[in-house]
């Protein structure tokens, strides 16, 4: 591609971006605008977990704590809670780091394990986690036990809050349109991040690393450092995630921080391509827009076809969501999107 | 004291229930080293496919004892759970058996959700309460109770584990199981149908299970479409902390984190002064299980393990 064509599909893409929530809203309703801020708060979230499992190759089941971690630190720090009333721009950088340094409370006793181990453990950390949140309401309370926390500020720039409808030259301009941009800047921000990590002396290390430990510290290499960054910085980008989640919903309870979610994102790595970027946001999108779409589809068919509803439609939504899961893993076990290096390493598996 | 004598009990019949199920899970890690996340499901359709048995018979009005019903539904349930088992390799393992470790991880995954809600369907999404028909008559032990049945649950645990050792170590079906788990391209060489062997392993493995989820069914007089997910994860819990995929380390770990887990129940208030409380049951397994692997990183009976480059 020469620079005058990739510019044009760069400005392209940039205005696809830019007009997408209005089109989908106007078309398919708010909801499925809502349903897009999602896909964009999961790309981060995936894209996180890519750099420790597919970067690092260390496996983490537990990833959902550090989402859970910054989207508690974001709503204790601006709910009716304990009255405190950070802005944004202090509340999420410290629930990033509050998320990287549980990365590293992780990271630091775990150093040693391998493989599945090191599944399970991270699994119990973030099972750990999860059950503090729930019971955390006596005898201090902090985190408001099983109902969660409510009322959480939403975001505000300046005089101009981010949670309610404004008029814009006649133009209505929803919570969700404005969360869309706010969503998309930040998650172009991990992009670049993850990109620059990617090919970073950082990013080296870490593929040395995934490939043979051993042979990476006799190169030199400070596997400790290395592994712990991994963590941390997985960490970051999932407590930014969580403290927009909280902002965006206005409510959090332990129940969204649950085992199923921790695995979510890791198929959503796994099913997109592992370590290829553009692969793990594709996997996170479909994902996320999936089920959505069957549940949509569901109801509607059931009630054409058969006249009355045969199966409860939440019920076959997950059903077909699990078995899609299943039979994509089954004639494209690279993922849907793999990186050329990858793809490469299939063949000559395949070969044998 | 006898809250400690009875903490020692709970722990041991729910230990020896997680010792049963972790099997399943060390041996398939053992032969092929995955973890069978759909096993947890397994359990879970054991339990409900039994109780569904023994109410057909009841609403039939046939009068047997309740021992003898509930071998009645268990006869229908682990054929049931064997070809359950047979079928989650031969569909969802075995066409990856040579793709990354994390292919079969989310094929397991999304075999599990597909088999939960194919137990909402069938059973729908509430609570089933297992059927009254076994008597709960306790049996005094130095101040400490425990109930006939939870006796007959340890004593078929231990039985059922005895006897699983002695086919892995003595029958020749054992020794091809070991030996395709140490290396199966030379196993098939040496003329072991591995192909075999790994369904003669899910299969065993899945009829532990099935007996596994009634009792869990019989203990808490209840099944559920979503109970195999915490008992799996617990099971598998003990398998690692026991050494996965060696079959004295699950039975051992299986038991270490039934009573450890009852005795956390019991004396973690006492011990942080009410700081918390017993519902941090579930903390003190996995903080167990991180400290032993932080350090002995291969599980307590575990080898150590090669690098494989």
């Amino acid at each position: 591609m020469n620079a005058n064509k990739k510019l044009g599909v760069f400005i392209a893409s940039a205005i696809a971006l830019a007009v997408l929530p209005f089109v989908v809203g106007s078309t398919l309703g708010n909801s499925w605008v809502r349903t897009i801020d999602f896909a964009l708060l999961y790309v981060m979230l995936a894209l996180g977990l890519n750099i420790v499992v597919g970067f690092a190759g260390l496996l983490d089941l537990g990833f959902i704590a550090f989402y859970a971690v910054g989207a508690y630190t974001f709503a204790l720090l601006g709910s009716p809670h304990f009255d405190i009333h950070l802005p944004f721009y202090i509340s999420i950088p410290l629930g990033a780091l509050c998320a990287a340094l549980f990365g590293l409370l992780l990271g630091t006793p775990v150093l040693k394990l391998k493989g599945d181990y090191l599944a399970i453990v991270t699994l119990g950390f973030g099972e750990i986690i999860r059950i503090f949140m729930n019971n955390l309401n006596a005898p201090i309370n902090i985190t408001n036990g099983p109902q969660g926390i409510n009322l959480i500020d939403p975001i505000q720039i300046g005089g101009f809050s981010m949670g309610k409808t404004i008029d814009v030259a006649g133009f209505a301009l929803n919570p969700v349109h404005m969360y869309y941009y706010l969503f998309l800047i930040l998650t172009i921000g991990v992009v670049i991040m993850a990109y620059r990590l990617q090919y970073s002396r950082i990013g080296r290390a870490w593929v040395a690393m995934r490939e043979d430990q051993i042979a990476a510290s006799a190169m030199g290499l400070n596997i400790r450092n290395i592994k712990l960054l991994a963590f941390a910085l997985g960490a970051l980008s999932g407590g930014v995630a969580g403290g927009l989640f909280a902002a965006f919903q206005g409510f959090i309870s332990p129940e969204s921080f649950g085992l199923l979610e921790s695995i979510m994102i890791l198929a959503m790595v796994v099913l997109g391509g592992m370590g290829h970027i553009p692969g793990v946001i594709l996997g996170a999108v479909v994902l996320t827009i999936a089920p959505e779409i069957l549940r949509d589809v569901i109801g509607p068919l059931q009630m054409h076809t058969f006249g009355r509803m045969i199966v409860d439609p939440e019920n076959a939504r997950m059903l077909l969501f699990g078995l899609a899961m299943v039979i994509m893993m089954l004639t494209r076990p690279e993922g849907m999107w793999p990186s050329k290096r990858r793809k490469a390493e299939f063949e000559d598996a395949k070969k044998g | 004291m006898d809250i400690f004598l009875q903490q020692i009990l709970n722990g041991l019949v729910l230990g020896s229930i997680y010792a049963l199920i972790a099997l399943g899970y060390t041996m398939v890690y053992g032969i092929m080293g995955l973890i069978n996340f759909a096993h947890g499901e397994v359990v879970m359709f054991g339990a409900m496919v039994t109780i569904t048995v023994i109410s057909l018979l009841t609403s039939a009005g046939i009068v047997l004892p309740g021992p003898i019903l509930v071998l009645i539904g268990l006869l229908v349930a682990i054929p049931a759970c064997m070809l359950l088992g047979f079928t989650i390799e031969r569909v969802a393992y075995r066409p990856l058996r040579n793709a990354p470790r994390l292919a079969p991880l989310i094929t397991a995954i999304g075999l599990s959700i597909v088999l939960q809600q194919a137990a909402i369907l069938i059973w729908g999404r509430n609570y089933i309460p297992f059927p009254p028909i076994l008597d709960h008559d306790t049996i005094d032990v130095f101040g400490a109770t425990i109930t006939q049945l939870q006796v007959g649950i340890v004593v078929l645990c231990l039985a059922l584990m005895v006897g699983l050792l002695i086919v892995v170590e003595k029958t020749k079906l054992g020794r091809a199981m070991r030996a395709t788990s140490q290396n199966p391209a030379v196993a098939g060489l040496m003329g072991v149908n591995v192909n075999t062997i790994i369904s003669a392993t899910f299969v065993i493995g899945s009829a532990l299970g099935a007996i596994a989820g009634v009792m869990v069914a019989t203990n808490y007089d209840q099944a559920h479409y979503y109970m195999g997910f915490m008992i799996g994860l617990k099971a598998f819990t003990a398998a690692v902390l026991g050494g996965i995929g060696n079959l004295g380390g699950a039975v051992a770990g299986g038991i270490l984190l039934g009573i450890i887990e009852s005795l956390g129940a019991g004396y973690i208030g006492d011990l942080t002064g009410g700081f918390l409380g017993s519902h941090y049951q579930d903390i003190f397994a996995f903080m167990v299980l991180i400290a032993v692997l932080i350090f002995r990183p291969s599980g307590l009976l575990g080898e150590k393990m090669a690098d494989r480059a």
